[in-house]
């Protein structure tokens, strides 16, 4: 490399010049990604965005937005979303969070341990098509729970397989995947309680009980509500299960973009997909912050993650 | 660890009813699958074991998805991961941005990310090719965030700057630099990467189904409009077959990338 080269890049000394030269050289490096992000990433959110405030003619304009704001049907459709999510996040993370201290409590590494945290890592991402097929093979016509019951319970809710189709029904099958979510974000956690901790509540005569009351469930409290965001976000996006099992639009708000966006009727509007699109973006959006927010008190004691 | 016979009793109430909840499904799925069905059966039979055999869409389906698994970790392997590199090295200025940038589909749910690409995928079904394959660009994006995550703890364990110094001193170039020493020294994280990539192509529905591309998922799916037995028997036979493998891979590589897969 001669000085000759960097002659036009007007640098008083060479070898500040050739530095300036190649900073700015070094930030076509990045070229290739961001044109590769820029069509994949950059563009579907943009379309997304900014489609919201358009109409079905690609004119600027609120009124589809104000529209889907004030319809009924959306919003019973995103009140259940956010109903749904709620709910499984809360059970969810209830009973993963102590199945969680179950599993810290035993040995780690032992046998239990690890096909606990196996299955936990398989389940975590059984939502879809083949939970539908499980819960139908337990619950669904001809399904071992529901011949069970035909034959011990017939008067219970048990015996007939429709609440399934309901939104009750719904929660018991994503609290199938977020159960395994919340063992995996929570393990992580409680294995980091110091142990000393536990011996200082000791020494000073604390009780099990009183240990966890004190100490444990106080430190524990952001890690959890962070989780729950999570496991939250994590219902709220899911599209897969609901559609297998209940293909009704006004449902839930994925399963309405999905018929906005594909409706074979000639139905289709992408504005409204785009307006729903937008809106769950938004709540998105506030739970991430709001778990950010967490994780940064959280990480003050907390290492590893 | 002494415990005390209470702490003990709630452990395993509380082990015995998630347990249940999660055991009887899969119990459920065993049985479904081994009922008869047509004419031919009676009590238990495993010809819904024997179909799988027989589904050539869910071969197809499930080589393609591979191919597509192994386009997404070209992607990862040649453009992610080189440019995390080159943005740690030579552009300090750019790494929050470059981070944001990454964590951004943690942002938008699939559902929402179909919605945004639908116009590009019917442009490329029309002018460049119909193929499943062509789902690696939007799924590369999709990992995006746990590619991000596990590289750049890699990245900031391994004391990069110097290894570049060193290696430039003894007349590397910047390629070398890239793909022959620093990629090396954080192998575990893109190993996570591949496996991530793997279940998330493997695991997709919604982008799939939306955008009428026949991946595994969709095909499973097909299947159990026309056969529930053997719709039943390839979901279990694949969940046990992940929990396998899930079983041999060591606990320390592998709690971190399914960690990240789950968030998706």
């Amino acid at each position: 490399m001669t000085q000759l080269q960097y002659k036009g890049t007007g640098s008083a000394t060479g070898r500040t010049g050739s530095q300036y030269w190649h900073s700015k050289a070094a930030y076509l490096g990045v070229l290739p990604f961001l044109f590769f992000t820029g069509i994949f990433l950059l563009y579907p959110t943009w379309n997304v965005v900014s489609g919201a405030f358009k109409d079905n003619y690609n004119n600027f304009s609120a009124t589809v937005l104000k529209a889907i704001f004030n319809d009924p049907i959306a919003r019973h459709a995103f009140g259940n979303s956010l109903e749904l999510s709620a709910k499984t996040a809360i059970i969810g993370g209830i009973l993963g969070g102590f199945f969680a201290w179950a599993i810290a409590t035993g040995k780690p590494g032992g046998v239990f341990y690890k096909v606990a945290v196996a299955i936990s890592s398989a389940l975590a991402q059984f939502g879809g098509v083949m939970l539908v097929f499980a819960f139908l093979a337990t619950f669904g016509f001809n399904g071992l729970v529901l011949t069970f019951a035909t034959r011990f319970l017939p008067t219970t809710f048990l015996a007939d397989a429709s609440w399934l189709y309901t939104m009750n029904g719904l929660a018991v099958l994503y609290t199938f995947f977020q159960v395994p979510l919340m063992v995996l974000v929570f393990l992580p956690t409680l294995e980091n309680l110091k142990p000393q901790w536990r011996e200082a509540s000791d020494a000073l005569g604390g009780k099990y009980y009183e240990y966890w009351l004190r100490v444990g469930i106080p430190i524990l409290t952001p890690s959890f509500v962070g989780a729950l965001l999570l496991l939250f976000v994590n219902s709220f996006s899911a599209y897969a299960t609901a559609s297998v099992l209940i293909n009704l639009a006004d449902f839930l708000t994925p399963l309405q973009i999905a018929t906005a966006l594909t409706s074979e009727t000639g139905g289709s509007n992408p504005a409204e997909a785009k307006v729903l699109s937008f809106f769950m973006v938004i709540v998105v959006v506030i739970a991430m912050t709001l778990y950010a927010l967490l994780r940064r008190n959280v990480s003050k004691w907390e290492q590893r993650r | 660890m002494k415990q005390t016979i209470k702490v003990r009793l709630w452990r395993w109430t509380i082990i015995s009813i998630v347990a249940f909840y999660i055991l009887v499904p899969l119990y459920a799925m065993f049985d479904f699958s081994t009922k008869p069905f047509g004419f031919a059966d009676k009590g238990r039979t495993f010809r819904a074991w024997q179909m799988i055999g027989e589904q050539q869409n869910l071969f197809l389906a499930v080589t393609r998805s591979l191919i597509t698994a192994a386009i997404v970790m070209a992607l990862i392997l040649f453009l992610v991961v080189p440019t995390a590199i080159w943005v740690h090295l030579k552009l300090p200025l750019l790494r929050r941005p470059f981070e944001l940038l990454c964590l951004l589909p943690l942002a938008i749910p699939a559902i929402v990310i179909v919605v945004g690409i639908a116009p590009l995928y019917r442009w490329i079904s029309i002018n460049l090719s119909e193929s499943p394959i062509t789902l690696a660009g939007v799924y590369s994006m999709l990992i995006l965030p746990y590619t991000y995550r596990s590289l750049s703890a890699a990245l900031d364990v391994v004391d990069v700057h110097t290894l570049a110094e060193a290696a430039t001193t003894l007349g590397a170039t910047i390629s070398r630099v890239i793909f022959g020493i620093i990629m090396p020294t954080i192998k575990t994280g893109i190993i996570n990467g591949s496996f991530i990539a793997i279940a998330l192509v493997l695991g997709e529905f919604t982008i799939s189904n939306i955008l009428n591309f026949k991946t595994f998922q969709v095909v499973i799916a097909q299947i159990g409009r026309s056969n529930g037995n053997v719709a039943v028997a390839v979901s279990l036979a694949s969940l046990l077959f992940v929990v396998f493998l899930l079983l041999i891979i060591p606990t320390k590589k592998r709690q971190g990338a399914v960690l990240d897969v789950d968030l998706a």
